[in-house]
């Protein structure tokens, strides 16, 4: 069975019909006590496969007292032990694994906290899945059949990529899979094959804005209608910019490879919150630094518990996104309920161009070259839409080689050391000692003036 | 024969260079010779002065990442061709040049480079050999004003 068989059926006019119902969403509207007691046997499955297959659960389940088939009800989920990233980090490469290699069809990764990846595993099943719930995330967005979908997001280990491609291609869309970057051909492509529909960072969609008022490429009068933005935050703000500046609807689609990769959640037509989709995630917010629940409405931390997911379960998942689940029922009818847009996180992790960054990551980069850890600083810019990120470290006498082609050396092997690890090209800034400002004797890590500038 | 030169590491916008030469003015401490090397971001000054110890505890007192490099100084024939003789013997003896800046170390007319070399001890015994008058640190500092 491949993934296009999701949805099958011939190709028929209503299928074709802007903003009506895709059969595809009928999971969506399941009644509330249907999805509740899915939800439940499904983690009650979950958390039994998790306990029989995968050591660090069920130590950490030991230690706590908790057995599978101790939860009778959703909320007994809180008596599990939660997951931090650095669990995955711990069990680098393959520790969470719960499916043998025979049953795992694809890895992906993404930047860990450190210098490791955090790697992921789908079986056939999850990528069917995965499949699935993005055929849902286009469909609530009005993505249909005949839509000719640019998918620029990256391709590679990202999750981005091949989500939504899997997904546009098994809703019955036909997808262009140009990838990240070339904005050039991004914008010939865009107007020459006739695009409806693009999904990319919302960053480099307003960098493709630009670019095409440079070229004197009018995105006004193409046949754009919608854009699924997503990977990183975004303001109410950047969506007015771009819904002025082209003629499509902006959705913001979130997801985490952890979980699964983009689709975990989207926005619908009403733009008011993003669906998560409960039959294959179960959410709980929780204040942070309690680790307690918090009742609907507050806002807090996000978790995550994923409901189907073979290769790798992870219960209980800490994302550090803040943000609050949406009491009310939405205007478009989908008993699955909303969270409120990302707009923060409760660590110190910051994406960029996608990328999730954590500044012990560039801790550990400048480290390796210089030996001792110098004072620095990450500053967060954005030019014509595109995210940069410079790091300004401050000289030591340690590294002081008095000519100037030297500092050019040490400036070269910290650009290269962090791009080793993170993937991606930034400025590195060397800057006098002293020169960036500690308050209590702790430097600020990171600036991020991104949001001054659209 | 060596010279001790203490380098600093600016940053490049405007006032960064005052900072240092105000610090050693309110020591009492005179430059006898300087350079500046600079990039779109960044600078080296490069200082010479008698009491080169003292100025280096002030300036790291002040903040500043100081760096102690031996610097060699040449005398240069006061000539048509003085400086092209000194470059043909180093490059004969495949002598490689860091950086060099030129200064006048007596009154009249008398010119002399100072040169970071990458071996100062080998360059040294080349241009010794070829007849260049080296400038002792003692001829620099009691030559010179200050």
């Amino acid at each position: 069975m491949t993934s296009g068989t999701v949805i099958s059926g011939p190709r028929t006019d209503a299928d074709l019909t802007l903003g009506g119902f895709h059969p595809a969403s009928a999971p969506d509207f399941l009644p509330p006590s249907v999805l509740r007691s899915l939800q439940l046997q499904r983690l009650r499955a979950i958390v039994q496969r998790a306990f029989d297959r995968v050591p660090l659960y069920r130590e950490r389940m030991r230690q706590s007292g908790v057995t599978p088939d101790s939860l009778r009800s959703l909320d007994d989920v809180q008596r599990l032990p939660f997951t931090e990233k650095t669990d995955l980090r711990d069990s680098y490469p393959f520790g969470l694994f719960a499916s043998p290699m025979s049953e795992v069809v694809r890895l992906h990764a993404s930047s860990g906290t450190t210098g490791k990846p955090t790697v992921v595993a789908y079986t056939r099943e999850d990528v069917e899945v995965w499949a699935s719930v993005m055929v849902r995330s286009f469909a609530a967005t009005g993505v249909h059949r005949g839509d000719i979908v640019q998918n620029a997001y990256g391709y590679g280990l990202f999750t981005g990529g091949l989500g939504a491609h899997y997904g546009a291609e098994a809703l019955g869309a036909t997808v262009i899979p140009i990838s990240g970057g070339n904005t050039d051909r991004q914008i010939m492509i865009m107007k020459d094959f006739g695009v409806t529909a693009i999904c990319c960072t919302p960053s480099y969609f307003v960098h493709l804005i630009e670019r095409a008022a440079e070229l004197g490429v009018d995105i006004k009068s193409l046949p754009l209608r919608i854009g699924v933005f997503g990977a990183e935050p975004w303001t109410e703000a950047m969506r007015d910019h771009i819904q002025a500046s082209s003629n499509l609807k902006a959705f913001d689609i979130y997801g985490l490879s952890e979980i699964i990769g983009p689709g975990v959640g989207i926005e619908c037509e009403c733009q008011a919150g993003l669906h998560i989709f409960e039959d294959h995630f179960l959410m709980e917010i929780i204040d942070p630094s309690t680790g307690l629940p918090c009742p609907d409405g507050v806002e807090g931390e996000l978790v995550l518990t994923t409901l189907s997911k073979q290769a790798m379960p992870i219960i209980r998942y800490r994302t550090h996104d803040i943000t609050a689940i949406i009491p009310e029922p939405c205007a478009c009818g989908r008993s699955i309920r909303r969270i409120r847009r990302i707009g923060r996180r409760s660590d110190d992790m910051f994406i960029i161009r996608g990328v999730n960054v954590f500044p012990s990551q560039v801790e550990a980069a400048l480290l390796a070259v210089e030996g001792t850890l110098p004072h620095y600083q990450i500053v967060l810019t954005r030019d014509k839409g595109l995210d940069q990120m410079e790091v300004q470290v401050e000289v030591t006498p340690e590294v002081f080689g008095d000519t100037i082609g030297a500092l050019e050396r040490l400036q070269r092997n910290l650009a290269h050391s962090i791009e080793n690890t993170l993937g991606l090209r930034v400025d590195i800034r060397l800057v006098e000692p002293h020169s960036i400002q500690r308050s209590e004797g702790k430097a600020k890590r990171v600036i991020d003036r991104r949001g001054e500038t659209k | 024969m060596k010279i001790p030169q203490l380098s600093l590491f600016l940053e490049n916008r405007p006032g960064q260079l005052g900072h240092p030469c105000r610090e050693l003015a309110n020591a009492g401490i005179n430059i006898l010779t300087l350079s500046l090397a600079d990039t779109q971001q960044f600078g080296i000054l490069r200082l010479i002065v008698r009491d080169w110890k003292r100025a280096k505890e002030v300036l790291e007192g002040a903040g500043h990442v100081v760096n102690v490099t031996d610097v060699v100084a040449i005398e240069v024939p006061d000539r048509p061709g003085g400086m092209a003789e000194l470059m043909e013997a180093l490059e004969s003896a495949s002598i490689n040049i860091e950086y060099m800046y030129a200064f006048n170390y007596r009154r009249g007319n008398d010119a002399a480079v100072v040169i970071r070399f990458d071996d100062p001890d080998a360059a040294l015994a080349i241009l010794q050999k070829a007849g260049f008058k080296i400038v002792s640190s003692t001829e620099v500092f009691d030559n010179m004003a200050g």
